[in-house]
């Protein structure tokens, strides 16, 4: 078997891997090797036709396409070496994968890992909704390859499940595809996009194509024996139902990370984000092994998913100067109705957090809220929200980590 | 055209068998398959498990052909690389009345000659099974109870038929059977197929095809089964096949590794009137998830990979409906509900002595080819993971399905077996494309645009059938 040594390994070519390539390619650390399953090299951006990435990382606004691709010709001119065709199968020893390509069976060691293999929406069996199994089920993401990939028509009338930022663009990849949007169906009583995203929702789906949103609704039931005829709709909270008739199914959303690499490394799953648990540093529980970009947590923009990557990127480089593992981490702990907070572990007496701030979110609308921190019975941090809503990530800077002391869990809760 | 023969109606694991059992002798044999694949019907949509008859009721012809099946298929199954495990089975009782019952169920395996079936302490299922919930009693162990791959098992039958001169008719539902000096005519949208022998191998309409030939004696009743599986990642939850006490009615919900490497929540047991409501129901999704709760609850913490229903081909009666026509000419092996996968081997070799008797002359053939079946299981070693095969062909290096880590090159190799799958569902049975846990988010774009384009060339069929 092929032995390959190199400094640093990322696991993915996403937007979170190549960042982070580049950035310690640019800060001479050495040989970085990025690995990517896929046959092209850019992760979900390749996919993604629309404009709307790059801008807090490049200035500048791309398609996702172009993004990909400008991120994989800087990493590559930084001196940074991409195999696509690349899957990393197992783990061979601390610090070392097995991958397979064409080219046969490799074993790849390093002195730094960083795992940045993105998220995925849940599918229709995930979200246990019974009924037939037909053709004409959709995620966004195979939606996506299917239209923008390969350029194939999908259906004629599409129902969509969900109403978050990947639901709209998902309004556009099926106007692509030839395929009319009945109406987008949500479980809330609103849809999920906020501002600054709003005038983007209503341009998708009430100006530009007057697409109904039916809210406080699920789809209860699929029909179909080989095609898909049909979906019920439910009311949550009536639980009255109706049907349909449609040919296409779009489920958007629902994200999971991709956390099965980091499950097979005994890595700690946090049991809010289903990621990797990381601390500010983007540490992992497993020495050596860093973690950014959607697999932390699923689905941010991009560019948000970039700059974790170089964040990662300078933690990286201080691990390859000086080593060293923290050995004592306090837990941050997520409470109802939070769904997760990122990092889930800090360093005492550290501040340092990718983007210097924290990351959560929510499970339900909240009006009028106050996020409190506290360790022990110590108030560490406040803030109030007017206004907070499921499927969006809201940030709090995190100056005051700093106080954080060795020992019980710090806990975010909302009142 | 000169008449087959035999003719064997229904294309799933019982017809499958009966054509690779007929295919070792010198005569003329057509498979007919209503749909557009062998082992698309109830054949794969089963709890996969690879019975040893422990529980069946003493001295019934299900009995005896599960007990022949079983050694049949332990020569069968490691000859042909089916995927299987031989985890064994822990029965578990979780309140005193099914405690009490548990002598009993070893006394009857006893009886049904699965001698090794013994009592286990509480202690004992712990120690085997670590992570079910805490408040079993006690239960039985089954060592010989297996699991198996319930998509390769009709496909080797049936790849090795066809390889031995059967004739394979796909799409062709038989609608009516008449008689015509001596000879059968089987017809429907699909054509007309003569022949001097029928074996009704139909499943769910097995009734239909048995009323054809003017018998009104059993009828059969859908029985839904839905299955919940879960993410492979699950996988070290569950260590045997876990088996509840059986009831009168059905064997129960069972909690069970799969050969793929997931485990599965299932089945629950229901008689409808639909034979193709092969759905899903929020009641069945609801009653297993309070099931699996009941049972390993940690198992439902993970990812649901996917959710299932089969229809068992339940009658009035508990046994198999079995019965020889010699002045007919016809054999009916109807109402195989709920062990066909592990009778198979069994039935086909009785359904081959009953036809001898009516008169067919079988006379064995002087060679039989065997297939060598893709490794599709989780345990041994699959293509991705072999410096030899990528190095023979790259494209074994070429992973396509990401969750299941199907190679470009297994997916070319299945588009060649001797019986190509006919549609992307037939695909997915042979290789395990799209079936992993994103169902199909990365890959099924990919997986569509290599069968469409693979699909046109038309290599050699039955080429890539010997490994
Ligand atoms: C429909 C849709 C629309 C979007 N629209 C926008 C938008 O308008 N603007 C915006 O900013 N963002 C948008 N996003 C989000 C953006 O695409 C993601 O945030 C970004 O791609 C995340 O980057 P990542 O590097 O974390 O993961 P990914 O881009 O998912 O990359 C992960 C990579 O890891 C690889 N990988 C995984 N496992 C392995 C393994 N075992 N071995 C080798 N490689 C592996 C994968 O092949 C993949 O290439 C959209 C996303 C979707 C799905
Ligand atoms: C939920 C469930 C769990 C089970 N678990 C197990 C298990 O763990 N172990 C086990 O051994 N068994 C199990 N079984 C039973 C097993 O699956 C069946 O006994 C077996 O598949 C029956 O095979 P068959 O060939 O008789 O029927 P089928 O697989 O239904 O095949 C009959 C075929 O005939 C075709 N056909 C029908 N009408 C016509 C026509 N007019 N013309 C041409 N073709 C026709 C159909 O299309 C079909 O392909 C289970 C069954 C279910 C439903």
């Amino acid at each position: 078997m092929n032995e390959r040594k190199t400094d640093v390994l990322v696991v993915g070519a996403g937007p979170a891997g190549l960042s982070c390539a580049l950035e310690l390619a640019r800060a001479g650390a050495g040989e970085i090797l990025v690995l990517d399953r896929e046959k092209k090299p850019g992760g979900v951006p390749r996919l993604c036709k629309h404009q709307g990435f790059g801008i807090r990382d490049l200035h500048r606004v791309y398609s996702g396409p172009g993004y990909a691709e400008t991120l994989l010709k800087k990493a590559l001119a930084a001196g940074v070496q991409v195999l696509a065709e690349t899957t990393v199968t197992e783990w061979a020893g601390e610090k070392r994968v097995f991958v397979t390509s064409p080219r046969g069976i490799e074993a790849v060691s390093a002195r730094a890992i960083l795992l940045a293999t993105g998220c995925r929406e849940r599918p229709r069996s995930a979200r246990l909704i019974p009924g037939y199994r037909p053709q004409g089920i959709f995620n966004t993401g195979s939606l996506q390859d299917f239209v923008h990939g390969y350029g194939k028509k999908v259906g004629t009338r599409a129902v969509i499940a969900g109403a978050e930022l990947v639901s709209y663009s998902a309004i556009h990849t099926l106007e692509k595809g030839g395929c009319r949007v009945l109406l987008m169906a949500t479980e809330f009583e609103r849809d999920q996009v906020y501002f600054p995203y709003t005038p983007y929702k209503w341009w998708s789906a009430r100006l530009h194509l007057g697409i109904p949103l039916v809210t406080n609704t699920r789809i209860s039931n699929i029909f179909g024996k080989d095609r898909l005829s049909a979906v019920e709709l439910e009311n949550v909270k009536t639980g009255e139902t109706r049907r349909v008739d449609c040919d296409t199914l779009v489920l958007t959303g629902d994200w999971i990370p991709d956390h099965e690499f980091s499950r097979l490394g005994g890595l700690e799953i946090d049991q809010g984000t289903l990621g990797p648990a990381v601390d500010g540093f983007l540490r992992t529980s497993r020495e050596g092994v860093f973690a950014a970009g959607n697999l932390l947590r699923g689905a941010e923009p991009g560019d948000a998913a970039a700059l974790e990557g170089r964040h990662a990127a300078s933690s990286i480089a201080a691990y390859l100067e000086k080593g060293g593992w923290p050995k004592e981490r306090v837990k941050v702990l997520a409470r109802d109705p939070l769904l997760w907070v990122l990092p889930n572990f800090l360093e005492p007496g550290s501040h340092v957090l990718p983007r210097g701030r924290f990351l959560f979110r929510v499970k339900e609308f909240v009006r009028g809220g106050r996020l409190s921190v506290t360790q022990g019975g110590k108030a560490l941090f406040e803030k109030r929200f007017s206004f907070l809503g499921p499927n969006d990530s809201r940030s709090v800077g995190g100056s005051w980590a700093r106080d954080v002391r060795p020992g019980e869990a710090v806990s975010f809760s909302l009142e | 055209m000169e008449p087959y023969d035999l003719a064997v109606v229904g294309g799933g694991v019982v017809g499958c068998a009966v054509a690779r059992e007929a295919s070792k002798y010198e005569l003329s044999c057509a498979l007919l398959e209503a749909k557009a694949d062998v082992g698309a019907g109830t054949s794969k949509a089963n709890t996969a498990i690879w019975h040893t008859g422990f529980d069946a009721k003493t001295g019934t012809l299900e009995q005896r052909l599960l007990a022949r099946s079983y050694m049949l298929l332990l020569d069968y199954v490691p000859d042909r690389g089916i995927p299987h495990e031989k985890t064994g089975a822990v029965l578990i009782a979780w309140n005193e009345d099914q405690l009490a019952s548990l002598e009993g169920i070893v006394e009857k395996a006893h009886a049904n000659g699965v001698a090794d079936v013994r009592l286990l302490s509480v202690e004992e299922v712990y120690e085997l099974e670590p992570h079910v919930n805490r408040d079993a009693l006690g239960g039985v162990m089954v060592p010989g109870e297996s699991i198996i791959c319930p998509f390769t098992v009709p496909l080797s039958y049936a790849y090795e038929a066809v390889m031995n001169g059967a004739r394979l008719y796909r799409e062709f539902p038989v609608g009516k059977i008449e008689e015509d000096g001596g000879v059968h005519v089987l017809s429907g949208p699909g054509g007309e197929v003569k022949a001097r022998f029928v074996v009704n191998a139909a499943g769910l309409n097995s009734d239909v095809i048995d009323g054809m030939f003017g018998f009104d004696r059993f009828h059969v009743t859908p029985r839904r089964g839905e299955l919940i599986v879960f993410d492979k990642l699950s996988r070290p939850l569950v260590n045997h096949v876990l088996l509840p006490v059986p009831t009168e009615r059905t064997k129960g919900v069972l909690v069970s590794p799969t050969v793929f490497g997931n485990i599965m929540v299932g089945p629950t047991a229901e008689d409808l009137e639909d034979k193709e409501a092969t759905c899903t129901s929020k009641a069945g999704l609801e009653y297993l998830w309070a099931k699996g709760e009941a049972i390993v609850s940690k198992l439902m913490k993970e990812e649901v990979t996917c959710t299932y229903a089969g229809l068992r081909a339940a009658t009035e009666f508990k046994d198999y409906q079995v019965f020889s026509h010699p002045e007919k000419r016809y054999l009916c092996l109807g109402g195989i509900r709920s062990t066909g996968l592990s009778a198979s081997l069994g039935i086909a070799e009785y359904a081959m002595e009953l036809l001898a008797e009516a008169g067919l002359s079988l006379e064995e053939k002087k060679e039989f080819r065997k297939v060598r079946m893709p490794y599709i299981g989780q345990k041994e070693k699959r293509p991705y993971q072999s410096e030899e095969k990528i190095r023979e062909d790259p494209d074994f290096g070429r992973v396509v399905c990401h969750c299941e880590r199907v190679t470009l090159g297994e997916i070319r190799r299945a588009l060649r077996s001797p019986v190509p799958p006919g549609t992307l569902e037939g695909l997915k049975r042979r290789t395990r494309c799209m079936q992993g846990r994103c169902q199909g988010f990365y890959c099924s774009a990919d997986v569509a645009h290599v069968f469409q384009t693979e699909a046109q060339k038309e290599d050699h069929p039955g080429e890539a059938s010997h490994e």
